[in-house]
């Protein structure tokens, strides 16, 4: 026989599971709190959202040509973090401020640590506290979360126990915030679509958003009621599904994952009781994107036949 | 057993399931490699132009890990040649023209057994190797001291996607699986079977429950439903779910009290103690997206792949891969004149769409790879260890423990050759040991 097959190294099939994929699952899963932010907030919404979607796509493939790496926009990775980094802003920020953003997430935070899977911490969380410390004593409007007055004044900044909304109001999102957080019910629905997927685990969400119930609860005196608002009000929700639980800078494993979310729960408590910002998911949640290559060597499986069981 | 290991939902596509084994016809001539096992290769006994039949010796074992090997059919001696072996080895082999006849040795005959070391040295006449894939000489692991044996398992767990020649044994070849058993029982001083089998192999399972209640009359003989769960033939991992006991890393089975045998390998002691007929022959499954008419054939050793799948109605499409063994832990061939060997259980032709991937990108560190490694394994670090050739970090992450089951390459959405680099760092930190050794 002339004829000469492919040699490779086994496995010869593949489940079929892809990078693009898991990231166009993620964007599916955000598109139910992205629509209701355009439904909350107008029109101004999906311009910011459109211009964060499109400047990071763009500064991610610039960033290649510049550097002559091979194009990576088709992962769509670029995509998610840009429609996250809207989602995470208030819909009347300047544009201008936008595009900043886009460039510190795409090109600062990922693409001079080497591009997807090799940032140190996720890049549209870190814009977005990137922007908060340099935009927001600039332009007040920009962060509703450190807003005082009535107009866009969100649940937390109201101060704790006095929210003038209801717990229905803040599931559905009628509320001051960001674009894609305010809605908890549809960042639910996403979530649960990202679990079922098997894209993500139960457990950075659950113990993240439940360790913030419950020390809310003991604070507020046993009231599950200021306990469930507390939960539902800020960026809580879509940082625990969608941001803390970005592959690439969270843990691997089940227990890694859980003290991730354990942390990342404390240290929002912390800060939204007791720190100077009312507001803490993006802080929390970038501490502990640093500390996950310890907890993952704390947390690594025990091999087969070394010692004990495995876990 | 308070976890079951992880692993992986493998398309099953064992199309061939059911289908009885057809023979095939007599090839036109058969080459015989002298190393179809792990170990040393077997020393030819013949030279060209020598007449041999059916189960004449060939070639003797060549060591203490070895086994003899036989002629496949009847005919004369043409060549012995190099042949090169798929883990890039050069063994000679001998070339065998038939004459059709397919007549068998006239001395072959039962052997007699009457003792322990007598049914040690049947089953290495025999040349039986595990059937499985491995091509462990089964003697050498049966020779085991009967005082640490604490359970003999039967792998029935075909967990290999395509592959159903084991299934086909367990459900048509009860008979010599007893044979082989009563023996084991009587000369090896077995108390314990465990038949393992995953649950979709529903016949099987049946015929196997009748088997253990025939051969369970002074011993303890169960069958173990297992689910479908890719790699649950795995030594390690079948050990593991059918007895709770795990066997530590870099150790062999024995250190866990167990022995295991694959349920063809049974079968075929069995036939051996019945007949005297050595191992000349293979259930075969041949299948794939790009063989017209996926069968199981029984072909005699050496048979050159191309008359295989001529038997099957050649190819519908040009095949992509042609793979020994099934599509996770298979091995490939460049051409079809690649022979059927002794531990060969499928043969696969597989198209460009059975065989396509993701793109490959950077590692997005999802944990897929270690959370499905039956073994905790973290293949994304030791790439990364690998990389910076770290033998330090490679040691410490267990890299040996890696049974390159091919679980993370399956499941990894970025594509990574994950396998293919544990068996790069296997031998750079095999390399590295020796160095220090010599040091």
């Amino acid at each position: 026989m002339e004829k000469q097959f492919t040699l490779a190294s086994s496995p010869h099939i593949h489940s079929g599971r892809s990078t693009q994929r898991i990231m166009l699952d993620v964007i599916i899963a955000l598109c139910p709190a992205a629509i209701a932010g355009v439904v909350i907030f107008g029109w101004r919404a999906l311009l910011v959202l459109a211009v964060t979607i499109a400047s990071c796509v763009a500064f991610e493939a610039l960033f290649n040509l510049i550097v002559k790496k091979e194009q990576t926009i088709g992962d769509f990775s670029a995509i998610v973090t840009g429609l996250l980094l809207g989602m995470n802003l208030p819909a009347n920020i300047p544009i201008w401020q936008c595009v900043i953003g886009a460039l510190f997430a795409m090109v600062v935070v990922k693409g001079l640590f080497g591009g997807l899977g090799n940032n140190p911490v996720n890049p549209a969380i870190t814009a977005r506290v990137f922007m908060l410390v340099a935009f927001g004593s600039m332009t007040v409007s920009a962060f509703p979360t450190l807003v005082d007055t009535v107009a866009g004044a969100t649940p937390l900044a109201l101060g704790t126990g006095q929210s003038p909304y209801t717990l229905l109001d803040l599931f559905l999102g009628t509320t001051g915030g960001a674009i894609g957080e305010t809605c908890a019910a549809a960042l639910l629905l996403g979530g649960i679509y990202l679990i079922v997927r098997r894209v993500i685990t139960w457990q950075i969400p659950v113990a993240f958003i439940g360790t913030v119930f419950v020390c809310s609860f003991f604070m507020e005196g046993f009231n599950a009621v200021a306990a469930l608002s507390m939960i539902l009000s800020g960026g809580l929700f879509i940082g625990a599904i969608f941001m803390a639980t970005d592959y690439v800078t969270s843990p691997v494993t089940a227990w890694g994952k859980i003290i991730f979310g354990v942390g990342a729960g404390l240290i929002t408590f912390m800060i939204r009781y007791f720190g100077t910002y009312p507001e803490g998911v993006s802080f929390a949640i970038l501490f502990m994107n640093i500390l996950t290559p310890y907890i993952n060597s704390w947390t690594k499986h025990k091999v087969f036949g070394t010692g004990g069981k495995k876990q | 057993m308070a976890f079951s290991l992880h692993g992986v939902h493998v398309p099953h596509r064992k199309y061939t399931a059911g289908f009885p084994a057809e023979l095939l016809e007599t090839p036109k001539a058969v080459t015989i490699p002298l190393s179809m096992h792990i170990g040393a290769p077997a020393k030819a006994v013949v030279a060209v132009g020598d007449l041999v039949k059916v189960g004449t010796l060939i070639a003797e074992a060549g060591g203490a890990v070895s086994a003899p090997i036989h002629s496949s059919v009847s005919g004369k001696v043409t060549k012995i040649t190099d042949f090169l072996l798929s883990d890039g080895r050069t063994v000679p082999a001998v070339v065998i023209e038939a004459d059709g006849e397919m007549t068998p040795d006239e001395n072959i005959a039962p052997p007699v057994v009457n003792s322990r070391e007598t049914f040690i040295e049947a089953v290495k006449n025999s040349g039986i190797v595990g059937l499985g894939g491995a091509g462990f000489p089964t003697h050498f692991k049966l020779n085991a001291d009967p005082a640490k044996i604490d359970y003999l398992i039967i792998n029935g767990a075909e967990c290999e996607p395509y592959v159903t020649s084991d299934t086909l044994t367990m459900e048509n070849r009860g008979g010599d699986m007893k044979v082989a058993l009563e023996a084991m029982k009587q000369w090896l001083g077995i108390k314990r079977i465990i038949i393992g089998i995953e649950n979709n192999k529903k016949k099987a399972i049946e015929k196997m429950k009748e088997l253990a209640a025939e051969v369970g009359n002074d011993c303890i003989a169960t069958v173990k439903v297992l689910p479908p769960v890719y790699p649950q033939g795995g030594e390690k991992v079948l050990i593991y779910h059918t007895t709770g006991r795990v066997v530590p890393a870099g150790k062999l089975p024995l250190d866990a009290g167990c022995i295991v045998v694959n349920c063809t390998t049974l079968a075929a002691i069995g036939a051996y103690l019945q007949t005297g007929m050595p191992l000349v022959e293979k259930c075969v499954t041949v299948a794939g997206g790009a063989v017209k008419e996926p069968k199981n054939l029984l072909v005699p050793i050496g048979t050159p792949m191309a008359e295989v799948f001529a038997a099957c109605g050649g190819f519908v499409t040009e095949p992509a891969k042609v793979v020994y063994g099934g599509p996770m832990m298979g091995i490939t061939v460049p051409d079809l004149s690649a022979p059927i060997l002794k531990n060969t259980n499928a043969i696969l032709a597989l198209t460009e769409q059975e065989i396509r991937t993701p793109k490959t990108t950077n590692c997005i560190r999802c944990g897929s790879c270690t959370n499905t490694c039956p073994f905790g394994i973290n293949p994304a670090e030791i790439a990364r260890a690998y990389q910076k050739k770290d033998a330090a970090a490679l040691k410490k992450l267990e890299l040996m423990s890696c049974m390159e089951c091919g679980c993370c390459s399956f499941i990894c959405p970025a594509n990574r050759p994950l396998v293919q680099t544990n068996r790069l760092a296997k031998v750079f930190l095999k390399e590295e040991m020796t160095k220090e050794g010599k040091k």
